[in-house]
């Protein structure tokens, strides 16, 4: 069974995904990060499911793809919101409030 | 491939839906809708009907809850496959989450017809949230759990961003969405390990696999950890609550209010299913995480709070050490008898803090519109030109604080109860540390109540503050709620009992 290798690559893209949520500072490269975290938790539930043989796993990712797809939207809006009001997406300058 | 599904087509029923257990979804369903197409044809000086419309609807989708709290069995199984449950548990935390939602209508409507924001939206999304809410708290099965999550959130993320061109808004929405949206993820890749291991989503199968025992003990950890870190950022839980405090100080007021009351409590429902289906026989992974978060969140969010200058700040760490308080007896639910006790607690915790923080908001809300500042030195002299608003505040400060006879007494009482009934040296150290916290916390609420009653008025305007009719309606709601729970803690002590959330610890 693959299912090994399956998840392996699951919890690299995993790792990726965190490391780029933690170290990017663009906003955009972060949505992409949290995409890759969206992605390899797909990877898993798939190989589960052929692993088990019930569709939990298939219904699950499938939802998972749609709301992905509504927060990025969502999300890419807000940068936009941003890009606008200060011509600028790193998170940094991001701090008017303090404490 | 093709063929076995058209196969299996034929013999496909359809499931059997309990309506009426599902009738307030379906209520908040149809008002969305109807919200949406009333925005759509009312002229804009009509738009605040849609605002009428929502707590219309809100209200309206109580009346199912109530019929179904008072007829039928205690547990209904709305899709009749164990993942969508209406049990006494859900109805009440429902119930909550309408109300709070209506009180967030009140505080919503003049502040959204004066600034000129998008009334219609603004109302949808509010819904949504809220419809969201009361999927999570019917929500037995992984799937359910994260569509009703994503469903309160997402909306939410929205509001906050709300005011598009202040600046502060636009930060307080994005850090809220990219903390959030990496929180659903992190609780996601925890959930597909508990399928891995369980080869089912519905949380009772699961609970029957998360045993800590066999030869996957450390996946378990690692799935039982990342479910619950993603719920931490949910609840605001320390450390995972940076945004919590950048967001609530740049969201419009009454957003505020709803995240840090409705989008808290519905964190903790979630974290209830989860440690009372899902995780009972993994007590010893969640009580030591649930403890130090608890430990960490209640003494972090009070030793900051004693420095904010900014009123909105203020409640917002506030509202972080709060959660603490709500966090303790969930870590020790796992220990001895302490699960009926620690469930308890949490439910009317959470219902007497909602009452209670709803009602300082509005205060906020009605003075901030006179002075036009969030300090807390423009609260100074409060009494003298408008003693009904400080008295309220008094209240409900008081009422955090845990001051006897109001509600936030009863709370912290509950809380305590459960912990140290169930004893040991978790139980008893926890609750050393809260006591030492409530102080702590008294000393900043008791701080504002000074500035109201001895400080003189900062710019010596005191022209009476005219509270408009909503705000002040949702004033007398949760005041009287406030007064009523501590008083007369009858009213909510019998809910919350362990036989209210079906299959809880595996009975």
């Amino acid at each position: 069974m693959l299912l090994n290798q399956f998840l392996i690559l699951g919890a690299l893209l995993f790792c990726m995904g965190v490391y780029g949520v933690l170290t990017r500072k663009n906003a955009v490269m972060v949505l992409l990060s949290i995409e890759l975290i969206l992605n390899s938790v797909n990877i898993n539930l798939l190989a589960f499911d052929a692993m088990t043989g019930n569709s939990d796993g298939n219904v699950f990712a499938l939802f998972i793809i749609a709301v992905a797809a509504a927060e990025v939207g969502v999300g890419l809006a807000m940068v936009l919101l941003i890009f606008r009001n200060r011509k600028n997406i790193s998170l940094d300058d991001l701090s008017e409030m303090k404490g | 491939m093709l063929g076995s599904i058209l196969a299996a087509v034929g013999d496909f029923t359809a499931p059997k839906v309990d309506y009426h257990a599902v009738a307030p979804e379906l209520v908040l369903a149809a008002g969305i809708c109807v919200v949406l197409l009333v925005d759509l044809f009312v002229p804009e000086h009509r738009r605040w009907i849609t605002g009428t419309l929502a707590g219309f609807f809100m209200l309206g989708s109580v009346l199912p809850i109530v019929t179904l709290a008072v007829t039928g069995s205690d547990v209904r199984d709305a899709l009749g496959d164990g993942r969508y449950m209406v049990d006494n548990f859900s109805l009440i935390l429902k119930a909550l989450f309408l109300l709070a939602g209506y009180v967030v209508v009140l505080l919503s409507t003049n502040e959204l017809e004066e600034g000129g924001y998008y009334q219609g939206e603004y109302y949808v999304l509010l819904l949504s949230s809220v419809l969201g809410m009361v999927m999570l708290a019917s929500s037995r099965d992984l799937v359910s759990i994260f569509v009703a999550l994503e469903f309160l959130s997402i909306p939410a993320y929205m509001m906050a961003a709300w005011r598009k061109r202040d600046r502060k808004s636009n930060e307080a929405g994005v850090k809220y969405y990219l903390l959030g949206v990496f929180a659903s993820a992190v609780l996601l890749y925890g959930m597909s390990l508990l399928y891995g291991l369980a080869g089912s989503t519905k949380l009772t199968e699961i609970g029957k696999v998360i045993t800590l025992t066999g030869d996957k003990v450390g996946v378990q950890v690692v799935a039982v950890a990342f479910v619950l870190i993603g719920f931490a950022f949910k609840i605001s839980a320390v450390p995972f609550h940076t945004w919590a405090p950048d967001t609530y100080e740049g969201a419009p007021t009454p957003v505020t209010a709803f995240l840090s009351v409705a989008s808290k409590a519905a964190g903790f429902v979630g974290i209830i299913a989860l440690v009372y289906l899902t995780f009972p026989a993994a007590s010893d992974v969640y009580r030591p995480f649930l403890w130090v978060l608890a430990a960490l969140t209640m003494t972090f969010g009070n030793l900051v709070a004693l420095k904010q200058k900014n009123m909105v700040r203020l409640l917002a760490y506030s509202s972080i050490s709060q959660g603490g308080f709500i966090l303790m007896p969930l870590a020790m639910a796992g220990t001895g008898d302490a699960a009926g006790p620690a469930l308890r607690a949490v439910v009317t915790y959470v219902i007497i803090y909602a009452a209670t923080n709803l009602g300082a908001f509005a205060v906020i809300l009605a003075v901030s519109r006179k002075t036009r500042s969030g300090e807390i030195s423009s609260f100074g002299g409060l009494f003298s030109y408008a003693p009904g608003l400080a008295t309220m505040m008094t209240i409900f400060l008081a009422s955090l604080a845990g001051i006897p006879p109001l509600g936030g007494w009863y709370a912290k009482f509950g809380a305590f109860r459960a912990v140290v009934d169930a004893g040991g040296g978790w139980g008893y150290s926890i609750a050393v540390i809260a006591a030492i916290n409530a102080v702590i916390a008294t000393a900043y609420y008791i701080m504002v109540m000074r500035e109201m009653w001895m400080k003189p008025v900062p710019d010596g305007d005191v022209t009476p503050i005219k509270v408009k009719a909503p705000v002040m309606a949702a004033l007398a709601i949760t005041g009287i709620c406030t007064v009523l729970f501590g008083v007369l803690p009858g009213l909510v002590s019998k809910v919350g009992n362990l036989s209210d959330l079906a299959g809880a610890f595996g009975r």
